[in-house]
């Protein structure tokens, strides 16, 4: 069962090696990228704060900080028992979006809060780890044969399925597309028809107006403001027409950090979550974006490259999984700030003020450190799973 | 193996492709960012420097301050006022020197408005000119065209119906310091205020509301088109005081010219019913800024108008120390009620005389006739017995010498000398130095308010705290309900002792206070008096008596009086000192006097609507705008 002949015959018995080798082992620029991350989103919430660590940046840093150390850990933890809590993980997840129904606390019209351990947990935002850990537990072992095999398929659709709809329900649209496309991404890397895909996607396509009369009120408003941004100036789309000047009045080198007039002057409301990229961009600029677009994508690549070298099933798709995962809150949030899509309560992670996406979003760093210290662990054959 | 490798390198494929499809995103919103920010960024940031939505805030209107019957203690008064919002100017300065040929501003003003044109956020507008008169306005108005940013609107400012009468308790407010602004942005608005003393110092944060805003669209000249959005903010709550207006001007007529302070509380639950401290001042004068002939005038008197005496004037307590020196010493177990001690009129400790009062000798005498003639022998013997440390732990059940937790700013601790303080301090510790702590010489200072708050318990045997504040935004104040307060945990046999006492002292034509009993029907008062030494005497001093009225004023003693009534069933407690004032019995039970009729007769304790109606003196609606 040797899974690369090139690599020495020891490097496989990954049982065998110590906590320091596993530390060494960690992709320590990929932990630099997310600090460095970190770092802008320090600078950024201390700007929105007019040039104060209180009341955003400071409590944000010890968040990052503390969560840190949890990926770390999790690193440390070897992958092959992270995988048998697939299942159990997905379990948990659903249960928490059923508890969230019944006793979350309402934020902006929706049931997406609730509190464990004192800290803020938007369910949504784990299912979407758990679900892609649960479908490379699935398909750790499936062959071309069973993996072209609908019947084989249909049980990981539906482990897609039940979250979306719960999360759908609460409501929060955004974030259940992202979780279907996450799950969708994690099909096609394990090589599911692709063809199927544009099946389903011309489905939605061809269902959206049906899909769009069941809407909620305020989803349809975004939607209706998106298309004419100019019809309610400040209403729904005084947002997007106020974080466009923010972005445009940047320049190529920026209004100089914590002079931004925009910011500065409180033209956006909540700018330290959802649209905190906008004060970067008009404090530093073209080049600042452009910099952070880069940082953003340093960390998509190295989890896709964790991805690419993990020996193992389960590693490969759980950590496309992650890396999809974080694209999308990016591809979202940027969009969404730009004016390219509907407004939809996607923070961008790491810089964005709140703890509950960092605290999924590190989370998901944690099992996908774990997969890349471990990626060329051995699974057991099918009899000891 | 090998179906093992090709299914790694289909997935190595896959997941290359996802990969470029998400650059290919990335680059698509780098593309997208590079229109927006580099080809579109004149068009943006014109519409950045002249955003079309332009925002400011608003003061909020600063909370009412009451009397416990709603009587406005300190309101808010309108006046035209000029403001400027730099960000509706395209250029600034040129404004400012149009503005300054118009009307007329001093050069430390204008210097001041410059440096916080400067140093303010644009959206924040500046003070040009408080209380604008006609031709000001008028020649505003008509060179609008010249003054972009310039507007003339309505401001507040604090007026203290009351005037000096409450104004220690009550506080002023005045604008906020530089620093002040620049630590908090709120605060740089225009019109704001900051408590400096008294309540509107305390309840600062209450009072003082949360500022609105108002979103105006400006064309590309900075005009206002239209407004689109007015938020006033939420105006500070209003704080009802347990203060009764009648009663605080009385004890301010009582106190008249002369220097000192009287308290007044409800005895059950330690409200505040009146507190003043003479001579006073008049807070308004803080609002605009206080004139420099003025400012000195207080700071040159030897009465320091400005000190709250009530809460942070320091002195002697005298006699009506002696309760408590009784009481320490009934729980010491080395005197009770008929524990019989001798006064020859002096007392000998080695080669020392201790006098009583007037060398008067007072012969065999229990605790009560000690108490009702005020013989200080007695009280130097029971202190020798008992000791300073259990004289200090009692006078810290009855409150004096600690931290009353009151709601109000720089109310002073007093003190209670220890062993412990003595030795901390390299004082050296004589027998003589416990004879004089016996009627509440040496070294132990109190304030005026703990003394009342010492009757208070004295009175019903309940831990009552002082507490000004009755209301807040309407809710009623922890410590209102009289069973808030834990009992003293001290023998009610020993209170009733001391009670029989005091009510001798004004009740008997004996008694140090008998000039001051009450003349309603069926209700008597208790009290005690005191007469405070200031001065060391000398020897040829103590040859004529040391309160010869021939001494100069500020060597003569201090008056006191501490006092509750009705004596069998305590509401309310009385506390007056007047410095220098000779016997307490003379300048100070007067007072206390006309305060418990007034109080008896009116009973505002527990009441949030008058007794007798609206029209009683003292209680109308005084008047005053309620503000904006």
């Amino acid at each position: 069962m040797s899974l690369d002949p090139a690599r020495p015959r020891r490097r496989l018995r990954d049982h065998s090696f110590g906590l320091a080798h596993k530390l060494l082992r960690v992709n320590w620029l990929f932990v630099a990228c997310v600090c460095a991350l970190a770092g802008v989103g320090y600078a950024a919430l201390y700007s929105a704060a007019g040039g104060s660590p209180q009341p955003y940046a400071e409590g944000q840093i010890i968040r990052f900080i503390a969560m840190l150390i949890v990926a770390l850990g999790i690193a440390m933890v070897d992958i092959r028992v992270i995988a048998k809590a697939s299942w159990p993980a997905y379990a948990v997840g659903v249960l928490l979006l059923l508890v969230v129904m019944k006793f979350g606390h309402t934020g902006l019209g929706a049931k997406r809060w609730i509190t464990l351990g004192g800290m803020e947990i938007q369910p949504s935002e784990l299912m979407k780890l758990f679900l892609a850990m649960a479908l490379a537990a699935y398909f750790k072992r499936a062959t071309p044969e069973q993996t072209g095999n609908l019947v084989f398929v249909l049980p990981a659709l539906a482990a897609i399925l039940v979250p979306v709809a719960l999360i759908l329900k609460e409501p929060n649209l955004g974030t259940a597309v992202i979780t279907g496309t996450i799950g969708a991404t994690v099909l096609l890397g394990a090589g599911v028809r692709w063809w199927w895909f544009a099946l389903v996607i011309a489905v939605i396509a061809l269902s959206a107006p049906v899909l769009y009369h069941h809407l909620h009120d305020y989803q349809k408003a975004r939607i209706i403001t998106f298309l004419n941004p100019g019809s309610d100036p400040l209403g729904a789309g005084y947002n997007i027409i106020q974080s466009q000047i923010a972005l445009g009045s940047g320049g190529l080198t920026g209004q100089g950090y914590l002079h931004g007039t925009q910011n500065q002057l409180n033209f956006l409301p909540e700018k330290q979550t959802d649209f905190v990229f906008t004060i970067i961009a008009e404090e530093f600029g073209y080049l600042g974006s452009l910099s952070v677009l880069g940082l953003l994508f340093a960390i998509i690549g190295l989890a896709l490259y964790t991805a690419v070298s993990c020996t193992h099933v389960y590693g490969r798709l759980v950590a496309l999984g992650i890396s999809t995962n974080f694209f999308l809150y990016c591809f979202v949030n940027l969009s969404m700030v730009m004016g390219l899509i509907p407004v939809g309560g996607v923070p961008i992670p790491l810089i964005s003020y709140g703890g509950s996406a960092l605290t999924a979003v590190m989370l998901g760093f944690g099992v996908l450190m774990s997969i890349h210290v471990h990626r060329y662990a051995e699974f057991a054959g099918p009899d000891e799973a | 193996m090998r179906k093992i490798a090709r299914e790694r390198a289909a997935f190595t494929r896959r997941a290359l492709l996802i990969g470029g499809g998400q650059a290919a995103v990335f680059g698509g919103i780098a593309a997208r960012l590079y229109n927006l920010q580099i080809t579109q960024h004149s068009k943006y940031a014109l519409l950045a420097e002249h955003n079309s939505i332009s925002e400011r805030l608003v003061a909020p209107e600063r909370g009412l301050i009451t009397d416990r019957f709603g009587a406005i203690v300190a309101g808010n008064q309108q006046h035209w006022r000029a403001l400027f919002l730099q960000a509706m100017a395209p250029e600034p300065q040129l404004v400012l020197e149009n503005f300054f040929k118009l009307v007329s501003i001093p050069p430390e003003e204008q210097t001041r408005i410059a440096q916080d044109v400067q140093s303010r956020p644009r959206y924040i507008p500046v003070l040009l000119k408080d209380y604008l008169d006609w031709p000001d306005m008028a020649a505003i108005e008509i060179n609008t065209p010249n003054l972009p940013g310039v507007m003339v609107e309505v401001g507040a400012s604090r007026v203290y119906p009351l005037g000096p009468g409450l104004a220690h308790a009550v506080g002023y407010v005045a604008r906020p310091s530089q620093s002040e602004a620049r630590a908090d942005t709120v605060l740089a608005l225009p019109g704001m205020r900051v408590g400096r003393t008294g309540v509107e110092d305390y309840q600062d944060e209450s009072l003082r509301g949360v500022p609105g805003f108002v979103q105006t669209e400006t064309n590309v000249h900075g005009e206002v088109v239209r407004e689109v959005a007015h938020d006033p903010g939420t105006p500070g709550q209003t704080v009802t005081l347990a203060i009764d207006a009648g009663l605080q001007q009385l004890a301010v007529q009582g106190l008249g010219d002369n220097a000192g302070a009287v308290v007044m509380l409800d005895a059950t639950n330690g409200e505040v019913l009146a507190m003043a401290s003479a001579p006073s001042f008049d807070p308004s004068l803080f609002d605009k800024g206080v004139p420099a002939d003025v400012w000195d005038g207080w700071m040159k008197d030897p009465k320091h108008p400005l000190q709250n005496k009530a809460t942070s004037g320091l002195f002697a307590p005298g006699s009506t120390f002696k309760p408590t020196v009784a009481l320490a010493a009934m729980k010491a177990g080395v005197l009770d009620e008929h524990t019989i001690l001798t006064c020859p009129g002096f007392f000998k400790l080695g080669d020392h005389v201790f006098w009583c009062d007037n060398h008067t000798a007072h012969g065999s005498i229990t605790v009560t006739t000690a108490l009702q003639v005020s013989c200080d022998v007695f009280f130097y013997q029971v202190a020798l017995r008992v000791g300073i440390d259990k004289i200090a732990d009692m006078a810290t059940t009855m409150g004096l010498g600690v931290d009353l937790q009151a709601d109000m700013p720089n109310v002073a601790t007093g003190l209670v000398p220890t062993l412990d303080w003595a030795k901390s301090r390299g004082i050296h510790w004589v027998q003589g130095s416990t004879v004089v702590q016996g009627i509440g010489q040496g070294y132990t200072q109190l304030t005026p308010l703990a003394l009342a708050t010492m009757i208070a318990r004295i009175a019903t045997g309940t831990a009552v705290g002082p507490h000004i504040a009755r209301r807040v935004g309407g809710v009623l104040q922890d410590g209102s309900d009289p069973n808030d307060w834990p009992d003293l945990g001290v023998d009610d046999r020993h209170l009733a002792i001391i009670r029989q006492g005091l009510f001798e002292v004004v009740n008997t034509p004996n008694g140090t206070g008998y000039g001051a009993r009450l003349t309603l029907p069926n209700v008597q008062m208790a009290g005690k008096t005191g007469t405070a030494q200031t001065h060391d005497n000398t020897a040829a001093e103590k040859q004529q008596g040391f309160n010869d009225m021939t001494m100069a004023w500020e060597q003569r003693p201090n008056a006191l009086f501490v006092a509750y009534a009705p004596f069998d069933n305590p509401r309310y407690a009385v506390a007056v000192v007047i410095e220098h004032g000779n016997y307490g019995a003379q300048s100070a039970a007067p007072i206390a006097h006309d305060l418990m009729t007034y109080a008896l007769t009116n009973d505002p304790a527990g009441r949030d609507a008058p007794l007798t109606g609206p029209a009683q003196s003292g209680t109308q609606a005084l008047p005053v705008s309620s503000g904006a």
